[in-house]
């Protein structure tokens, strides 16, 4: 029995900022100090706060220790693990404000969360089999194979109201129905793992940090379709994941919770992992299993639907990892337990990755119906250095933006649909009054530019189009009838493309424009980037009223565009400055500006 | 593994052992063994580690046990505080393992504490 467990984060974000060696040092410390058998230390997953990371959290007291250096571990070791004294100094602030400590789930941050695809994240070790049981795990499927028939599954998915989180959000219950209808020699499941929004990393903490609640939802998923076979497609980028992923399956299969006649029910069912080689068009349903089956990933023409010729030509399901990471808890629960949370037509939690310009950068899970103003401004802990919100952009490249004056719209499939935005797979990237919204529009075109797989015309070349303009306007070329041009070439590409990629390639660019037409205009027409985001359309200039003299500006140019005398106001020379900004961060006086 | 009773049994066996990683509830009774290094010179983590291992293996959950620096009267460490919500707190003093045990199943599951270990009584 160990008296005390020590959770260190293990998710991607926190190992990049050297977690792994934390676990070492502690290791190696508590044998020094004899504790080995009184401390457990455990490599968890995502905790959501990843700006705070690397993460750690000493259990029984609750102590949320964040920014922990390796450096930091021997006090650990030495004041709370063996004396019981708590290292103040490392406490993430909020809970450290008081005499007592703050209990994590009190704090901003958390308190307006709930956990459902994430319940498990950051709580037991996703390489540890048993623990996954000890929080419940494989209930569920045991709950199907010994309780339940194929189509009280479904009507229990049905009855949840769950609906699909990569961002169609179509009814799961439905889609499960659809395949289990048709009959097959052989059906398939498959989870879609195959992330790619920039700025997106939801699906990747699931499976670090919950693997095995994806292999108990798919083999559920499996006996309620009649699939006895399923694949995971998930990202070569994501080595834990996947590492951890494949750990799980052989884990499951050792226990008997995959393969043969599982739970002596007669029901056989086994998993695959395939890694996907980054292209972002195989998250797109028919690409992902034309790209499973060994073939280049493009997209292939619906209908059929995967549900009658999916994978290999068999019907087949296919669902976002997400999805699948709330099945259990239906299933264990009931479907009141879900539809109770969330709006009319949205139910139950989402979980979105909250990025861009916020102070607390990292992984919330919501319930659907929250208002992006909550989101932002108490989860998120507001814009950092006191700059003002603009917008949010939500489904990444596929999705829109949503300006200030939308900041108090409920998160959910159809509110977000009414103003030009999506839910999406659950990337939301804030932006503050330094973005400049053309810029951003053009940043996620250039993204689908590159990833168009070019299977179709409008989408491989209308997006190119698409992106020149917004080249030339960003430029300072643009002219009135560019913007005319732009949002009928929307509409082209929305409507004749062949998958969801080039369908929903425009939409940054429209809803942005419709949003904030002004901003298009003051580059058309007066040649201006109102945020001072467009290097062609800014000019760097300094106050000569403000300007003391001092040269440090001079100094510090890498182009030497900056002269003057000492004591006297400088210039920059236009021609010359390549608008780094170096001096407006080294002038002491405030006297340098983008104009 | 074949049957749910299997899995149960797994899960029972590790849902206890890992119930140290729950917030402290309101309404939990919270056990605080004296750890600075009076404390840990007097013997106070074989009483600590006594403490969880007995609390655990009578799967009793609402009990909150933690480490807490000096309280102040040196000469009769190991000190085990308990405190119930809404009773006076019961200090009992010089605490060994075996006297630990009998805290846990006398006060803890039985509600009743052991009047001779406190600190009232030692310092008669």
């Amino acid at each position: 029995m160990y008296r005390s467990h020590v959770l260190v984060c293990g998710g991607t974000g926190c190992t990049s900022s050297h977690s792994p060696e934390i676990i070492e040092a502690l290791n190696a410390q508590l044998k020094e100090k004899g504790l080995e058998s009184e401390v457990q230390v455990v490599r968890t997953g995502c905790f959501g706060l990843c700006s705070l990371g690397p993460i750690m959290i000493v259990y029984p007291e609750g102590c949320f220790y964040s920014q922990v250096k390796v450096d930091d571990v021997p006090e650990i070791v030495e004041e709370h693990l063996l004396k019981g004294r708590i290292v103040r100094r490392l406490l993430y602030s909020e809970t450290a404000q008081a005499e007592e400590i703050k209990p994590l789930n009190e704090t901003n941050f958390y308190k307006k969360q709930h956990r459902v695809a994430l319940r498990n994240c950051g709580v037991i070790d996703p390489e540890n089999i048993d623990e996954y049981i000890g929080a419940d795990g494989y209930q569920a499927l045991a709950k199907c194979l010994t309780e339940l028939t194929p189509e009280e599954v479904v009507k229990i998915v049905s009855d949840s109201g769950l609906r699909g989180r990569g961002g169609g959000g179509f009814p799961t219950g439905r889609k499960w129905s659809f395949t289990a209808a048709n009959k097959a020699d052989q059906k398939y499941v498959v989870c879609n793992a195959d992330e790619g929004d920039p700025g997106a990393f939801m699906d990747r903490s699931v499976l670090e940090g919950d693997p095995h609640c994806i292999v108990e939802a798919m083999a559920i998923c499996g006996y309620a379709t009649g699939a006895t076979e399923g694949y995971v497609y998930v990202r070569a980028e994501y080595p834990i994941a996947v590492e951890r992923l494949q750990k799980a399956i052989k884990d499951a299969r050792a226990y008997g919770l995959l393969g043969k006649n599982i739970f002596n029910s007669g029901f056989d069912f086994d998993l695959h992992v395939r890694l996907g080689a980054g292209a972002f068009v195989c998250g797109e349903e028919t690409a992902l299993m034309t790209s499973i089956e060994g073939n280049r990933g493009e997209p292939r023409p619906r209908p059929p639907y995967p549900a009658v010729k999916g994978l290999f030509g068999k019907p087949t399901t296919e669902n976002n990892v997400e999805t699948f990471a709330n099945i259990p808890q239906i299933i264990l629960n009931g479907p009141a337990f879900f539809n109770t949370i969330g709006t009319e037509t949205s139910k139950g939690t989402k979980v979105f990755a909250l990025g861009g310009k916020i102070t607390n950068t990292g992984l919330v899970e919501i319930p659907m119906g929250t208002t992006l103003r909550e989101i932002v401004e108490d989860i998120g802990g507001g814009i950092p250095n006191g700059k003002k919100f603009k917008a949010a952009q939500t489904g990444g490249p596929s999705g829109g933006c949503i300006p200030a004056e939308y900041l108090d719209t409920p998160m959910d499939y159809d509110s977000l649909l009414k103003i030009g935005a999506m839910v999406g797979s659950g990337g939301l990237i804030i932006m503050d009054e330094t973005s400049c919204m053309v810029d951003i529009a053009k940043f996620f075109l250039k993204f689908t530019v590159d990833e168009s797989c070019g299977k179709c015309t409008p989408c491989r070349v209308g997006t190119r189009r698409l992106l020149e303009l917004l080249e030339k306007i960003t430029d300072g070329n643009g002219t009135m009838e560019d913007l005319d041009t732009m949002e009928a070439l929307c509409y082209y590409i929305k409507d004749n493309s062949l998958c969801g990629l080039g369908q929903t390639a425009p939409n940054p660019v429209l809803s942005s424009y419709r949003h904030f037409k002004d901003e298009y205009i003051a580059h058309v027409k007066d040649k201006k980037c109102p945020a001072g985001a467009c290097k062609n359309l800014t000019q760097i200039v300094i106050d000569a009223e403000k300007c003391k003299g001092c040269t440090a500006c001079e100094r510090k140019c890498p182009v030497g565009a900056i002269s003057g005398t000492v004591r006297n106001p400088h210039v920059i020379d236009q021609s010359k400055c390549i608008k780094c900004g170096a001096c407006i961060e080294t002038c002491r006086f405030g006297a340098i500006s983008r104009k | 593994m074949k049957s749910v009773e299997e899995l149960l049994a797994i899960k029972n066996k590790v849902k206890g052992q890992m119930s140290v990683r729950s917030e402290n509830e309101e309404g939990n009774v919270r056990v605080l063994v004296g750890m600075a290094t009076c404390g840990i010179a007097a013997g106070a983590r074989p009483v600590l580690n006594a403490l969880v291992e007995e609390v655990a293996k009578r799967g009793l959950n609402n009990i909150y046990i933690a480490q807490t620096g000096c309280i102040g009267v040196c000469q009769y460490e190991p000190i085990v505080e308990v405190l119930e919500p809404g009773k006076e707190k019961v200090t009992y003093c010089k605490m060994t393992p075996e006297k630990a045990v009998r805290v846990v199943t006398d006060h803890l599951v039985n509600g009743q504490p052991v009047a001779e270990y406190t600190i009232g009584a030692a310092t008669k």
